[in-house]
């Protein structure tokens, strides 16, 4: 138990992730307002980027933007910049995505008036 | 690692605020100032170009789209009530939440440079940008050059999301 214990501390940002996630996830589940709903869904993707972004960084390692007076490049004094790449298009699509359903919603509240997930689905019958 | 963890309990805090919050429209200004939590969390492990994405497009874009919405609303729609929590999120959530920290020691550690990520793929890009696409940012490289097909597919889903948001909030739309 205190060896699993010590293995979550050496882990800051799994239990971050695992903390958000799983609000956010409940969030979605129990709140009855879109809005609400969306800021869980907000709070749950944007721990996923942290997830993948938290595995680049390395010890005493700098930006990856190369010096030009550091070649060759040593691999160990920059951070690893795959997970930034994919994540910079993930978050752009994230917003993107999270636009439409805030459009959505809107368009859901001009025509029933309601922003709470029951009210709407009452008044749509 | 000084530095990091008061953020990241920073980071927890904004968050729980964000859902803890009784109104909605203060709950998304919180929200915003999580984003730009997270923004600051990710300057300090190095990734400066996923910060600026995430303080511009995250903490800006995604608050103006929250408060647009909340704009058109009448005051009681945005207040919150508390609801009772359902058996299955009270027990179905803590068993997700054993389960994944069960695994946390298979993964690699915080800060390690050995790990299996940035290990395998990732010093090749980081020796080669330079050479072979004259980028000394290597995350550009990637997103611009190696990865140029995808980032325009990218574009496509963005437009994608320009015009349902125009085609849903168009006047007279039913």
């Amino acid at each position: 138990m205190l060896d699993l214990v010590h293995e979550w501390l050496l882990r800051p940002n799994f239990i971050v992730f695992v903390t958000l996630f799983l609000w956010g996830l409940y969030i979605m589940v129990v709140h009855t307002n879109l809005v609400k709903k969306l800021i869980g869904l907000y709070i749950l993707q944007t721990s996923v980027i942290f997830f993948l972004v938290a595995f680049s960084s390395k010890e005493g390692a700098t930006v990856p933007v190369i010096r030009p007076d550091s070649m060759p490049v040593d691999a160990v004094e920059y951070a690893n910049p795959l997970p930034h790449a994919l994540t910079v298009t993930a978050i752009v699509v994230q917003v993107a995505t999270l636009g439409v359903s805030l459009a959505l919603v809107s368009a859901a509240y001009r025509k029933y008036r309601s922003l709470d997930e029951n009210e709407v689905l009452q008044r749509a019958e | 690692m000084i530095l990091e963890l008061p953020l990241l309990v920073l980071l927890v805090m904004t968050a729980a605020g964000a859902i803890l919050v009784k109104d909605l429209v203060s709950g998304v200004f919180i929200l915003g100032s999580y984003s730009f939590v997270l923004a600051l969390v990710w300057a300090l492990v190095g990734a400066v170009d996923v910060a600026f994405v995430e303080a511009v497009v995250g903490a800006g874009l995604a608050t103006v789209f929250f408060l647009l919405t909340l704009s058109r609303t009448e005051e009681k729609d945005t207040e919150l009530r508390r609801l009772p929590v359902p058996k299955v999120a009270l027990i179905g959530l803590p068993l997700l939440a054993l389960l994944m920290l069960y695994g946390a020691g298979d993964l690699p550690v915080f800060n390690d440079p050995r790990s299996p990520a940035s290990t395998h793929l990732s010093p090749l890009y980081l020796e080669n940008s330079v050479e072979q696409t004259r980028t000394p940012n290597v995350v550009t490289a990637i997103l611009m050059d190696y990865r140029a097909l995808d980032t325009l597919v990218e574009t496509l889903v963005i437009f994608t999301a320009g015009i349902a948001c125009a085609l849903l909030l168009r006047n007279g739309a039913r």
